[in-house]
């Protein structure tokens, strides 16, 4: 009998921190093969130190955790051979070159330095960090370091990349080349588990998703299975004209008017956009344009964890 | 490629990166001792030297040169190991060797390697100044060689563990403030505890330096107040005793795993 194999299985996970923090209570999760999985969560939510248990940085109180089958407890040079990770903080030496910090971290895994070398110049490039790998890392600016250390993760061709916040303080613009990127490893074969404040990011790059918070975990489903829990979207729409008395739209809860010219309209999911449409167009409002007040995921999160809170209050 | 294979790589990575650190900065690590040990050679073997005549049927300047060398390979090989490693606490860059699939045994070795390389490179280059003050001369080159590279592994192992713990800069330089300098100066550099009173002399054996610099002044002049084979098992017992304590406190993750 075979049995099913998952980039990452962890089991009742516990920590308790030696000032008694109990960061873990006893987590649940599976990772297939292949995903792109986002890890969710509000600060002080767990996820790092989950993070930091399945990377040995941490020691973990009880449980057990799995990287491609292999234990951290009895196989952990198996288990570390096949993880990449890429950490919030950076955690470089920045006095030494970026070629260097990319090689020698392939040499750490026991990659030739023939085939490091390599390596790091093909990551370099696809990075855009070639013209800058002869810099110190302290010269390099704060993308320019993320991108650092997404290149010395993948050095080793993990086979499981964590990435912790990989995209905080990058510009918009590079942020969606590293999605590019980032989206290009997965389909490669690479499974990454993603942890992100830009839950846009987690909604448009991820196809399951887990939310952690104060320790557990409060829901493990598919992205698009957790976006049907969204009962209404919020838009804000930009109209043509301006409007000069307060609107009742049938069917919609009456938009709440923030200038003249600009609505804000909360849509049921019983409702479609074409009826809201339809409403405007009766009160002969031409829309020139739209957009959601919040990322879809993000309305959700909040919601998600606000219960957590409530439901905490009440039980205390 | 196998999994030894893949440990050498490891292990050759991480003892190049601690020899370009202190290498690169050689202003810094290789020229100060040189200059500390001239200063010593000028005031005391020199100026307060030749009021002092000879000592164990040499002159002072000669008899002091080999406990100088040992001194900067004692003080060096330590700081090396307990700087660097503090250095990739601190900034967390420790955390590459941490995730990578590198026993902590090849960690160990490998910062000892750096430890031991500045060490020896730091005598030759303190031997070197010597020669404008004493002659060249060694007695038996293959207990200078020997002892210096037992010491610096000591001390490298010494260093490590002072890493390990140290929560701050100021921790990196109280132990060889504090501990290292005392007993480097009680360890019969400057005189041969023949001079002392019998009580001190057996409190000066407690002193594990006393070993070394006597067993290097035996390979460079051929004299020492303790015998070659007790002074070789003492440092012995001490590295055992101490890569024990080195590989537990990695092995638990002291100071590094929370």
């Amino acid at each position: 009998m075979t049995t099913h194999m998952y980039a990452l299985e962890i089991s009742q996970l516990h920590k308790t921190y030696a000032n008694g923090l109990q960061a873990l209570k006893g987590i649940d999760l599976t990772v297939e093969q292949g995903d792109f999985f986002a890890l969710l969560g509000p600060n002080g939510a767990g996820k790092s130190t989950c993070i930091g248990i399945i990377s040995s940085l941490v020691n973990k109180t009880s449980g057990s955790v799995k990287v491609f089958g292999h234990s951290i407890d009895d196989e952990l040079i198996k288990a570390k051979s096949k993880l990449g990770s890429v950490p919030q903080e950076f955690n470089f030496n920045t006095f030494e070159p970026v070629h260097e910090i990319v090689t020698n971290q392939g040499g750490f895994y026991g990659v030739p330095a023939k085939i490091a070398r390599q390596q790091t110049n093909h990551f370099l490039k696809e990075l855009g960090l070639w013209k800058h790998r002869n810099l110190q890392a302290r010269e390099l600016s704060g993308g320019m370091k993320r991108r650092l250390m997404i290149a010395r993760a993948l050095i080793h061709k993990p086979r499981l990349l964590i990435l912790d916040e990989p995209t905080a303080g990058v510009d918009i613009e590079l942020r969606r080349s590293m999605w590019q990127f980032m989206d290009q490893i997965n389909q490669q074969g690479t499974t990454i588990i993603l942890t992100t404040h830009y839950l846009e990011e987690a909604e448009q790059m991820c196809h399951n998703v887990a939310i952690i918070d104060e320790g557990a975990i409060i829901k493990n489903t598919s992205m698009k299975a957790l976006l049907k829990g969204l009962h209404s979207e919020t838009f804000i729409l930009y109209l043509q004209d301006e409007i000069s008395q307060p609107l009742a739209l049938e069917g919609f809860v009456s938009p709440l008017v923030i200038d003249s010219q600009t609505i804000e309209v909360e849509v049921p999911e019983t409702h479609s956009l074409n009826d809201l449409i339809q409403q405007l167009d009766k009160h002969h409002i031409i829309v020139s344009r739209m957009r959601n007040k919040v990322n879809r995921l993000e309305e959700l999160f909040i919601t998600i964890t606000s219960k957590q809170e409530i439901m905490h209050d009440s039980v205390g | 490629m196998t999994q030894w294979a893949k440990y050498w790589v490891a292990y050759q990575t991480i003892a190049r990166r601690e020899i370009l650190r202190f290498s690169r900065i050689w202003v810094q690590t290789i020229i100060p001792p040189m200059v500390m040990v001239g200063l010593y050679f000028i005031i005391f073997g020199n100026l307060i030297g030749r009021k002092i005549g000879e000592m164990d049927g040499m002159s002072y300047v000669d008899f002091i040169m080999p406990g100088l060398v040992m001194m900067s390979i004692i003080t060096n090989s330590y700081a090396n190991v307990v700087s660097s490693f503090y250095g990739a606490k601190y900034s967390h860059y420790i955390e590459e060797m941490q995730i990578a699939p590198i026993p902590n045994i090849i960690i160990l070795l490998g910062y000892v390697t750096g430890g031991i390389t500045r060490g020896m490179s730091v005598g030759v280059a303190v031997t070197l100044t010597s020669l404008f003050f004493t002659d060249f001369s060694i007695h038996a080159p293959a207990i200078v060689i020997g002892v210096a590279f037992l010491t610096s592994f000591l001390f490298s192992l010494a260093g490590l563990i002072n890493g390990i713990f140290a929560k701050s800069f100021d921790h990196v330089t109280i132990v060889p403030t504090f501990v290292l300098t005392p007993l480097t100066y009680l360890g019969g550099i400057f005189y041969s505890i023949k001079l002392l009173p019998e009580f001190w002399q057996q409190i000066s054996l407690i002193n594990p330096i006393l070993y070394m610099v006597n067993s290097f002044r035996l390979g460079f002049r051929g004299v020492s107040d303790i015998e070659l084979a007790t002074a070789i098992g003492v440092i012995l017992v001490f590295i055992l005793i101490l890569f024990a304590v080195c590989m537990t406190l990695l092995d638990r993750g002291t100071g590094i795993r929370h």
